[in-house]
C-alpha cells in the first residue's frame, strides 16, 4: 500500500461529547485502500505550538462515498486545533501508515475499547462483521458520558459496557466485566485498544484463556514512517518501531506483556 | 538553467541537498513520496561496530519549533549493514554516504575499514557528536585531542571522502573545526543536535528516558547558521550546513554563510517532500537572481 499525502476536505465535524469529535474527510481523487488498525499522520497548520504531525487511527472508511473518519480526543493544542476545524477546511494527511489487525473469518471475536481506544475499533468491527465473524464489543469508561458510539456498534453485534462509577452497564473496570469471566470462553480472538494498563490486563486475560490478543499501541511518534526510531516498543526480538511494525501487535510479541505482568488497570493511567 | 552541481572534496553532488543522518532512515522509507535518487545524496542512519538496541522509550519530546530525541544510535551493526542494507542502497544512483559512530576509536576504525570496501558508499560522515550515548559519541567531538585522535585513526584506513560531523555542544566550534581539518578531514558537516532537556511538570518527571537529549528542528537554526559562519572563516575544506533547514530560503542562508551543501533533517518528518521542494526552491532563487551556478552562493554573504 503506497503511502500518500493528501489535502483532505472536512465534510463534517460531529461532537460526540465534551472532548471527542468525529471528522468526516473527503477528497476528489480516490482514497487509498486502508485496513483497520492503520493510522494517519495529520499536519496541524493553525497551532504555532504544534510542530510535528499528530497520529490518529483510521476510525471509519466509507468506500462508496470515498470518505474516511477520524475520531479525535482533545488533549492538547494539536488535537484541540483539529477538533475545531469546520466544514470545508483542508487537512493535510499522510496515510495509510502501519499494519492493521489480523482479520479472522467466521469466528467469534471480542473487541475491547477504553477511552478513545474505540477509534480504530469501529472500522475493525465493520470489517470483521463483513467477514462473517460473530462480533462482540466491550467498551469501558469512567462514567456514562465517556462511553462513545455504543449504539453504532449494535449493527455489528453484541455491545457490553462497563463504567467505573456504575452509571452505565456493569460497575467496575472494563477488565472485570462478566463477559471476560465466562468459564466457557466463546471468543477465539480479542482485539484491544486503550490505555496501556488496560491493554496489558486484557492481554493477560487472553493468555489465561488461551486465545490470541492483538493490541494497538499509541507510542509518541515523530515521523510515522520508520525514519526516526523514536516510537519503539520492547519486543522479544528487540526494539521495534510502533509506526512500521505496529501499531497493532500480538500481545505475545511484547516484552513484559505476558504472564509476569502485574494486572492493574485504570483508565486514568 | 542554473548549474546545481557542487563538489565536496572528491564527491560530485547533483545538487547541494542531502539528508541528515537519523532522519531519513535508509532512504527506502521515503520511496513512496519522492525520487530519492534525485537528491544530491543521502546520508543514512548511524552505523556502529556492534549491534545497538538504543535507549529506552520514551525517546522523543516535542519542543517549541523542534524536538528532542534520545534514540541512542539504534542499529544492527556494520556487518549487518554490509550484508543486508548495503545491497538495498545500490538502487540509488546518487551519492550514498554512511554515518559512522561508535564508543571507541577502534570501533570507528573497524566500521570505516569495512565501509571503505563498498563501492557505492561514496563517503563517510564521522559522527563524533551524538549526545545520546553514555560513553563516547559526543565526547569525541567536544575536546580537540579526542577529535583529532579519532579523525586521524579513521583517516589512516579510509581512502574516500571523509566528512567529520561536529557537535555544537562546545565552547569554540572553530577550534574543533581546525583540529579535525588538521587531522585529515576532507569536509566538515555541522551541526549535530544541541543538548537539551524536557520536563513533564504534571508528573514531575523528565520526558525522555535519558533525561537529556538532542534538540533539532527550526529552533536550532540560528545557532547552526552562526556556527557555519564562524567555521567558514577559519577552515579551507568545504562545509555542509545542518540545523533546522525547512525551506529553500533556509538552505540558501546556510550557503551564504559558507556551506557548499546542506542537509535536511527533522523537516523530513513533517514533510517527506521537503528535500525536493528545497531543491526546486534553490533553482528558482538562482533563476530569479540571475545566478548561473549554485556554487556562487557559498560564502556569498555581503557584509
Ligand atoms: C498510532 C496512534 C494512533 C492514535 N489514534 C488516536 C485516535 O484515533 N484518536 C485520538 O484522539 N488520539 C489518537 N492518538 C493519540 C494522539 O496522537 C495524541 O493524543 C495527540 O498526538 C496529542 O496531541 P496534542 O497536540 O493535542 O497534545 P500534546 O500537547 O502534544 O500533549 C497533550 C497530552 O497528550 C499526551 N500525548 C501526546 N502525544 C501522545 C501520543 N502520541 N499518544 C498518547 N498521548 C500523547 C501528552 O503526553 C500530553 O500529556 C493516537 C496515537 C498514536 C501513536
Ligand atoms: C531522530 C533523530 C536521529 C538522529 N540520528 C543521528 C545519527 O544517527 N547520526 C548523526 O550524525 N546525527 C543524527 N541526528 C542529527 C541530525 O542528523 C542533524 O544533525 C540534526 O537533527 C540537526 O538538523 P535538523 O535540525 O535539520 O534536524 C539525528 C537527529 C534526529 C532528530
Ligand atoms: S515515529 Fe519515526 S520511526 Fe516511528
Amino acid at each position: 500500500m503506497k503511502k500518500q499525502i493528501l489535502d483532505l476536505r472536512v465534510l463534517s465535524n460531529a461532537k460526540l461529547n465534551h472532548n471527542h469529535n468525529v471528522l468526516e474527510l473527503g477528497c476528489d481523487t480516490p482514497l487509498p485502500a486502508m485496513v483497520p488498525g492503520q493510522f494517519a499522520e495529520v499536519r496541524v497548520d493553525g497551532s504555532p505550538s504544534t510542530y510535528l504531525r499528530r497520529p490518529f487511527s483510521i476510525h471509519r472508511v466509507d468506500k462508496g462515498a470515498n470518505t474516511m473518519h477520524l475520531l479525535v480526543k482533545s488533549v492538547g493544542d494539536g488535537t484541540r486545533n483539529i477538533a475545531s476545524l469546520t466544514k470545508g477546511s483542508l487537512l493535510n494527511v499522510m496515510f495509510p501508515l502501519g499494519n492493521g489487525f489480523t482479520l479472522t473469518q467466521n469466528e467469534e471475536v471480542l473487541l475491547v475499547g477504553g477511552g478513545c481506544g474505540v477509534a480504530p475499533l469501529y472500522f475493525l468491527a465493520d470489517q470483521l462483521f463483513r467477514k462473517g465473524n460473530k462480533v462482540s464489543v466491550l467498551i469501558g469508561g469512567r462514567s456514562a458520558g465517556d462511553i462513545l458510539l455504543a449504539e453504532a456498534y449494535r449493527s455489528f453485534g453484541n455491545v457490553y459496557i462497563s463504567t467505573e462509577d456504575g452509571t452505565l452497564g456493569e460497575k467496575g473496570m472494563v477488565t472485570a466485566h462478566s463477559v471476560l469471566k465466562q468459564s466457557a470462553f466463546p471468543f477465539r480472538m480479542i482485539y484491544c485498544c486503550g490505555p496501556d494498563g488496560m491493554m496489558k490486563a486484557v492481554a493477560h486475560i487472553a493468555e489465561a484463556k488461551g486465545v490470541e490478543c492483538e493490541v494497538s499501541l499509541e507510542n509518541t511518534m515523530a515521523c510515522g514512517i520508520g525514519a526516526c526510531l523514536c516510537c519503539v516498543v520492547e519486543t522479544h526480538k528487540g526494539n521495534q518501531c510502533v509506526c512500521t511494525e505496529g501499531p497493532v501487535f500480538n500481545s505475545k510479541k511484547l516484552k513484559g506483556w505476558t504472564a509476569e505482568t502485574e494486572i492493574g488497570c485504570s483508565l486514568d493511567k | 538553467m542554473a548549474n546545481l552541481e557542487v563538489n565536496i572534496h572528491k564527491l560530485k553532488l547533483k545538487n547541494p541537498v542531502l539528508t541528515a543522518s537519523g532522519t531519513f532512515g535508509y532512504g527506502e522509507e521515503f520511496d513512496d513520496f519522492i525520487d530519492v535518487s534525485s537528491l544530491g545524496g543521502i546520508i543514512v542512519k548511524a552505523t556502529t561496530s556492534k549491534h545497538r538496541e538504543g535507549n529506552a522509550y520514551p525517546r522523543m519530546a516535542e519542543t517549541a519549533m523542534g524536538m528532542l530525541n534520545a534514540v541512542g544510535l539504534q542499529n544492527k551493526g556494520v556487518d549487518y549493514f554490509v550484508e543486508h542494507i548495503y545491497p538495498k542502497l545500490l538502487k540509488y544512483n546518487n551519492c550514498v554516504i554512511a554515518n559512522v559512530s561508535d564508543s571507541t576509536v577502534e570501533g570507528y576504525v573497524e566500521v570505516a575499514e569495512k565501509l571503505n570496501k563498498l563501492d557505492h558508499i561514496h563517503a563517510i560522515e564521522l559522527n563524533i557528536s551524538c549526545p545520546n550515548v553514555k560513553e563516547g559519541g559526543m565526547a569525541f567531538g567536544t575536546s580537540c585531542p579526542s577529535a583529532i585522535a579519532v579523525t586521524r585513526a579513521v583517516r589512516e584506513v579510509y581512502d574516500k571522502t571523509l566528512i567529520v560531523k561536529l557537535s555544537p555542544n562546545v565552547t569554540s566550534i572553530s577550534e574543533i573545526a581546525l583540529a579535525v581539518e588538521g587531522a585529515g578531514a576532507d569536509a566538515i558537516s555541522l551541526i549535530n543536535t544541541l543538548l537539551g532537556m524536557a520536563i513533564d511538570a504534571e508528573k514531575r518527571r523528565p520526558v525522555l528516558s535519558t533525561v537529556t537529549g538532542g534538540l533539532s528542528g527550526p529552533a536550532i537554526k540560528p545557532v547552526a547558521l552562526r556556527m557555519v559562519w564562524q567555521v567558514s572563516k577559519v577552515v579551507k575544506i568545504p562545509l555542509i550546513g545542518i540545523g533546522g533547514i525547512t525551506t529553500a530560503a533556509d538552505a540558501i542562508e546556510f550557503m551564504l554563510a559558507g556551506a557548499s551543501a546542506i542537509q535536511v533533517g527533522t523537516a523530513n518528518f513533517i514533510d517527506p517532500h521537503a528535500t525536493v521542494k528545497i531543491m526546486a526552491g534553490i533553482e528558482d532563487y538562482l533563476n530569479r537572481h540571475g545566478i548561473s551556478d549554485v556554487k556562487e552562493l557559498t560564502g556569498g554573504l555581503m557584509l
